[in-house]
């Protein structure tokens, strides 16, 4: 028997509306996740630079874990592991946002640390010989200068985070991913559908590399 | 006369480097102070003190009535010398995410909640003053590295400081700068200005210095008149120098 193998168009075009459905959960968890992943790294990346080890210590323990172990570990913990300490079961969607944002927290902590340390020395000290207290120094000069360094890389751990939702598959959120293999098992369609899954994954990175340039070069053009 | 900087055997360390030994000077109110002296013989950090940007380790430092103990001990007299005392360094420092007028206006309302409008005046008088007021709406990277150190000094006036620290104002300048900036400096001492100038500009330093202080090594080999200390040096280590930077 000769194989044929033929892209079914019309498969493609009908999976889409039901996967569309996963993408709110896809953004959601991503930029749920990024948000408190944010704060976090603005918190940890700041105290992994202060002179006291006992502030530095913790952040480096929470970055060098995070950053040390797969993600799909970290959402299989708390998934399936935590539950067992609190007495409680975890809500899937819960669990994907919390590991994009303890995940993605540990990486951004990275990105603040290098780009507060990229400000030559001497801005603080102008800050501080006009007067300006520590905390004034850092927030009105030196905080909005790492910023712009910031954000590309801030950008970049944007799309991994996206990207990495799809792994949340395993523990049964109706993301994109999740949404496509359900199809499947339907409709036993995978490469049409995957090739559709793909292609959304890459309409929001794409959108989102495209809001990051015009960031950038506004935020570019004043320095 | 009113004494606004006194410091009485002051020493300070890098490590086990003695930069600064026992440093004794003082600075009269409408004194202008030149500190000159070869790289690395502590000149910087003897102002940088001044202010509490180098700690010291031992010794007595009072600005304006502040006492600063040894190894920033006394934060409260630190913020207050910092309010009356301007500095401006080599690399001009200025927040390159600021406009020229927002450089200005910042400390003075941060730090004493100045309102915006007599901030944003007195940024205007004082960008009129060292002659920079229409490039006020620029950022600083638009502006020659000659406006960017009077930017600095304007930013450095705007706290109305009692004294003036200037860290080699001229020495990251193009030579054809130098004067602009000159000119500003030799302004301010003429209205009365209280200032220590650390500078390898000879020619100023005479012209404008009440007192030259020769540093070596972290000591204060020589003080005097200007006229003195470059004409008549008594020590051989300033002889020594002077004969090094006067001869070309």
């Amino acid at each position: 028997m000769e194989f044929q193998f033929q892209f079914d168009w019309q498969a493609a075009i009908n999976s889409i509306p039901f996967l569309l459905k996963g993408i709110p959960y896809t953004l959601l968890i991503s930029f749920g996740g990024l948000a408190i992943g944010f704060l976090l790294g603005i918190f940890f990346g700041l105290l992994s630079i202060n002179k006291k080890w006992f502030f530095r210590w913790p952040a480096t323990a929470y970055i060098e874990i995070f950053r040390g172990t797969p993600i799909l570990v970290q959402v299989l913990f708390i998934f399936y592991g935590l539950p067992d300490l609190i007495g409680g079961p975890i809500d899937p969607l819960t669990a994907g946002i919390a590991a994009i944002a303890l995940n993605s927290g540990a990486y951004i902590s990275e990105v603040v640390r290098g780009g507060v340390q990229s400000i030559d020395k001497g801005q603080n000290e102008a800050g501080l010989s006009l007067g300006l207290s520590r905390s004034q120094t850092f927030w009105s000069i030196i905080w909005p200068q790492a910023f712009r360094r910031m954000i590309p890389p801030l950008g970049n751990q944007a799309i991994v985070s996206i990207k990495d939702t799809s792994l949340f598959s395993v523990i049964g959120v109706g993301e994109l991913v999740r949404q496509g293999q359900v199809y499947i098992a339907n409709t036993f369609t995978a490469f049409e559908v995957y090739f559709v899954v793909a292609l959304m994954y890459l309409a929001i990175t794409l959108s989102l590399s495209l809001v990051l340039r015009l960031v950038e070069r506004r935020g570019l053009a004043s320095v | 006369m009113t004494q606004i900087v006194q410091m009485q055997g002051m020493n300070k360390y890098f490590g086990t480097l003695h930069v600064l030994k026992e440093i004794d000077l003082s600075v009269e109110a409408g004194e202008v102070v030149v500190i000159i002296g070869a790289s690395g013989s502590g000149k910087s950090t003897l102002i940088r003190c001044v202010n509490g940007l180098e700690e010291f380790e031992s010794g007595k430092l009072v600005v304006d009535g502040n006492e600063l103990a040894p190894k920033s001990g006394n934060p409260k007299a630190l913020a207050e010398i910092r309010k009356e005392v301007g500095m401006v360094f080599q690399q001009f420092n200025l927040f390159p995410h600021l406009t020229v007028k927002k450089n200005i206006m910042l400390a003075p309302m941060k730090v004493k909640d100045t309102p915006q409008t007599i901030a944003n005046a007195t940024a205007e008088r004082l960008l009129s003053r060292v002659d920079i007021a229409s490039q006020a709406d620029k950022y600083p990277s638009h502006l020659s590295g000659g406006q960017q150190q009077r930017v600095a000094i304007a930013r450095a006036l705007a706290m109305e400081p009692r004294l003036m620290l200037f860290d080699e104002p001229t020495s990251a300048l193009d030579p054809e700068m130098i004067g602009e900036v000159l000119d500003v400096i030799r302004e301010l001492a003429k209205e009365g200005m209280t200032m220590m100038v650390v500078t390898h500009e000879m020619g100023f330093a005479r012209e404008v210095a009440d007192r030259v202080i020769y540093i070596h090594e972290g000591q204060i080999v020589e003080e005097g008149k200007p006229a003195d200390v470059f004409d008549n040096p008594q020590n051989e280590r300033t002889q020594a120098f002077l004969s090094r930077v006067l001869s070309h």
